[in-house]
């Protein structure tokens, strides 16, 4: 509900910018709607294809966000995904399909691991946040790609910056005919609830949850090996999001680009914080932005909008879903604790990493 | 010019923005925020810096400034006003930064968005000093921007380390209970330093487009931002500290342009990706937790 309002606002406020900018709000909007729900093609070939890496991704980000991590590395993590992919399947697409396609998705979600490992190792050895470091690994992977398509990876004539395409045995099937919409979808769509599952009813879900909200009673009170449960989380967010970049050359792109991503990662953390870090809420989440970002490309050829203005809008509803997150903690919090004055009252959540299970 | 005073002119140069960016968060971090928007306030300058250029170079910085804090200013209201969360406040805060910049320079200079330039800032040359040996010409024949960095190093230094107001910042930013109890405004000492952090980015972003490029292009602050938050750890939150690594770091990056006159013909993309790598390698290196204020992330 709350989620829902926050998009309502955001959308009004987009109108709002919009007229008084100068712009046509009503033709902006109905662009907007045409190219992401308005037709079943603009659903399938373009919202969709759109939502799966983000919801892969997104997926991931609510995993490491949960247990306390912030993984703001899913687009290097993807774009390792994407190369790893995309040079499996040309070096060994003599492989029968059976094998191939895992082989492929299993190459990009191990690729997403070692490159959020590289963060991981860096801040158990060396003590270094990973927020900065996985930051730093999304601009080394997008420069790394480039010299992989200019380099190594180039095609054989050598006049485009990318490589081959792969073969058909490589690629994911169609799911729905005449459209784009591919089987990576699908994936993504089996892992969510399999996520939430995993998170809600298993033993290892349940010390992720309590290393989140508060790791030094995870270990005093149920004596949880913290750093191992959040290295895993850390892993299995980039094994995700590495999926993510595998499935999008393996379903939409069939050959490694520069610009592969027009920042799935970053977008996937909004995904993931609108969708609560719940992976079930992440889906709808997925989609919507999937939807957003496919109308604002539609709004930007009908109505001469500029499409970059939704990277604002996904600020404005993260901005708004964190000023709701504090109303509702200052509305519950003084009163348990009796008269405080605003200044304490929101220090009682002080020392406990209230922030990432309060947005769950 | 040698080709020595050449890396050196252009490790000065490559450290300038980074310098006078990380010394502003340098103090936002010694009153215990982390502000991740940072790289959305350099980009926010270095659009104020294009914006206000057409009247004159004092007038892009002025506007970069302002264009700065208020962009540092949306932080503060979220981050200290309503003690949201700072890491999430900071990459919301660069988003916005991203599509607000990105929507109005193309609605304003079409939707092309093609290249405008303006005149740029030359070096001004320091007599005397510019004409000591080797060093001369790469530190003292530079952009004004530079020079003010000179400046920014011992005058925060000696704001933080010999002043009341500095003492009540770094109280913040270890014990920010013991702070209050002693009558420190936690929140408006919190706001003013990132306020502060927001008006040097703005200046960063600024040097950028007024003596680097002489335009603006989408998103071209590149992770300068990010950058200088690692420059703070590595300068262990120390104005002088910070100022070093600032320039170790321009040195290093530097030497992509002296490979390339010595010609080493290497795919420029692998270049590309050597000052992050070497940010990790950097923070890899040593143990620098240790040196960060107590209370640095608390809401």
């Amino acid at each position: 509900m709350l989620a829902l309002g926050v998009l309502l606002l955001s959308l009004v406020v987009l109108a709002g910018a919009l007229h008084i900018s100068g712009y046509d709000a009503g033709r902006a909007l109905s662009a907007l709607w045409r190219g992401s729900l308005g037709s079943t093609n603009a659903l399938f070939s373009a919202t969709l294809v759109r939502a799966t890496p983000l919801l892969l991704a997104g997926l991931g980000i609510g995993l490491a966000f949960r247990a306390g991590i912030w993984n703001i590395g899913a687009e290097g993590q993807l774009l390792a995904g994407a190369a790893a992919a995309t040079a499996f399947a040309l070096l060994l697409d003599e492989m029968p399909r059976v094998l191939l396609v895992p082989g492929v998705l299993a190459a990009g979600a191990g690729a997403g691991m070692l490159w959020a490992g590289v963060a991981e190792l860096l801040r158990r050895r060396r003590g270094v946040l990973e927020v900065i470091s996985t930051i730093m690994l999304n601009f080394v992977a997008l420069h790394f790609v480039g010299f992989l398509v200019h380099g190594p990876l180039q095609e054989p004539t050598g006049i485009y910056p990318q490589s081959s395409s792969i073969a058909d045995a490589a690629r994911l099937p169609s799911l729905v005919a005449e459209t784009r919409l591919h089987g990576g979808f699908l994936i993504a769509l089996i892992i969510a609830p399999v996520l939430w599952w995993w998170l809600r009813s298993t033993a290892a879900g349940f010390r992720l949850r309590a290393v989140g909200a508060n790791p030094d009673a995870a270990k005093m009170a149920g004596r949880i090996d913290v750093a191992r449960v959040v290295g895993t989380a850390f892993l299995a967010s980039g094994a995700l999001a590495g999926l993510a970049g595998a499935v999008e050359v393996t379903g939409v792109t069939f050959a490694l680009y520069e610009n592969l991503s027009p920042g799935y990662g970053y977008t996937a953390i909004v995904v993931a914080l609108l969708g609560r870090l719940d992976p079930i809420m992440i889906v709808p989440s997925a989609i919507l932005f999937g939807g957003l970002e496919s109308g604002a490309l539609a709004m930007q050829r009908d109505a001469g909008i500029p499409s970059v203005v939704v990277t604002a809008i996904e600020a404005v509803i993260v901005l708004a879903l964190l000023i709701a997150d504090r109303l509702a903690a200052t509305r519950t919090i003084p009163n348990e604790l009796g008269a405080s004055s605003p200044d304490d009252s929101a220090d009682a959540g002080h020392g406990a990493r209230d922030v990432s299970p309060g947005l769950a | 010019m040698t080709e020595l005073e050449a890396l050196l002119e252009a490790s000065v140069r490559t450290a300038t923005p980074l310098a006078l960016a990380a010394l502003g968060e340098t103090v936002a971090e010694r009153a215990g925020v982390v502000n991740i928007g940072l790289e959305g306030v350099i980009l926010a300058g270095a659009f104020g810096a294009l914006v206000g250029a057409s009247t004159g170079t004092l007038g892009g910085v002025a506007v970069a400034i302002l264009a700065g804090v208020a962009t540092a200013a949306v932080f503060a209201a979220f981050a200290v006003g309503a003690r949201a969360d700072q890491i999430i406040t900071g990459m919301a805060v660069t988003l916005l930064s991203v599509g607000v910049t990105g929507t109005l320079y193309r609605s304003i200079y079409g939707a092309s968005g093609a290249a405008l330039t303006i005149p740029t800032v030359g070096p001004v040359s320091i007599p005397l000093l510019s004409q000591l040996p080797i060093v001369g010409r790469a530190a003292f024949e530079q952009p004004p921007f530079t020079y003010l960095a000179y400046v920014l190093v011992p005058a925060v230094w000696w704001w933080m380390y010999r002043t009341h107001g500095g003492l009540a910042l770094r109280a913040i930013g270890e014990a920010p209970e013991a702070a209050r109890a002693v009558g420190i405004h936690e929140r408006r000492v919190r706001a003013g330093a990132v306020l502060f952090g927001g008006a040097l980015g703005g200046v960063s972003g600024a040097s950028l487009v007024l003596a680097q490029s002489g335009t603006f292009a989408e998103g071209m602050s590149a992770g300068r931002g990010f950058i200088a938050i690692a420059i703070v750890v590595l300068g262990r939150w120390h104005p002088v500290g910070v100022g070093i690594a600032a320039l170790v770091f321009g040195l290093v990056s530097a030497l992509q342009f002296f490979f390339q006159t010595m010609g080493w013909r290497a795919p420029y993309q692998l270049f590309l990706l050597l000052p992050y790598l070497l940010t990790l390698v950097l923070l890899g290196m040593r143990r620098s937790r240790g040196a960060a204020p107590l209370a640095l992330g608390q809401p």
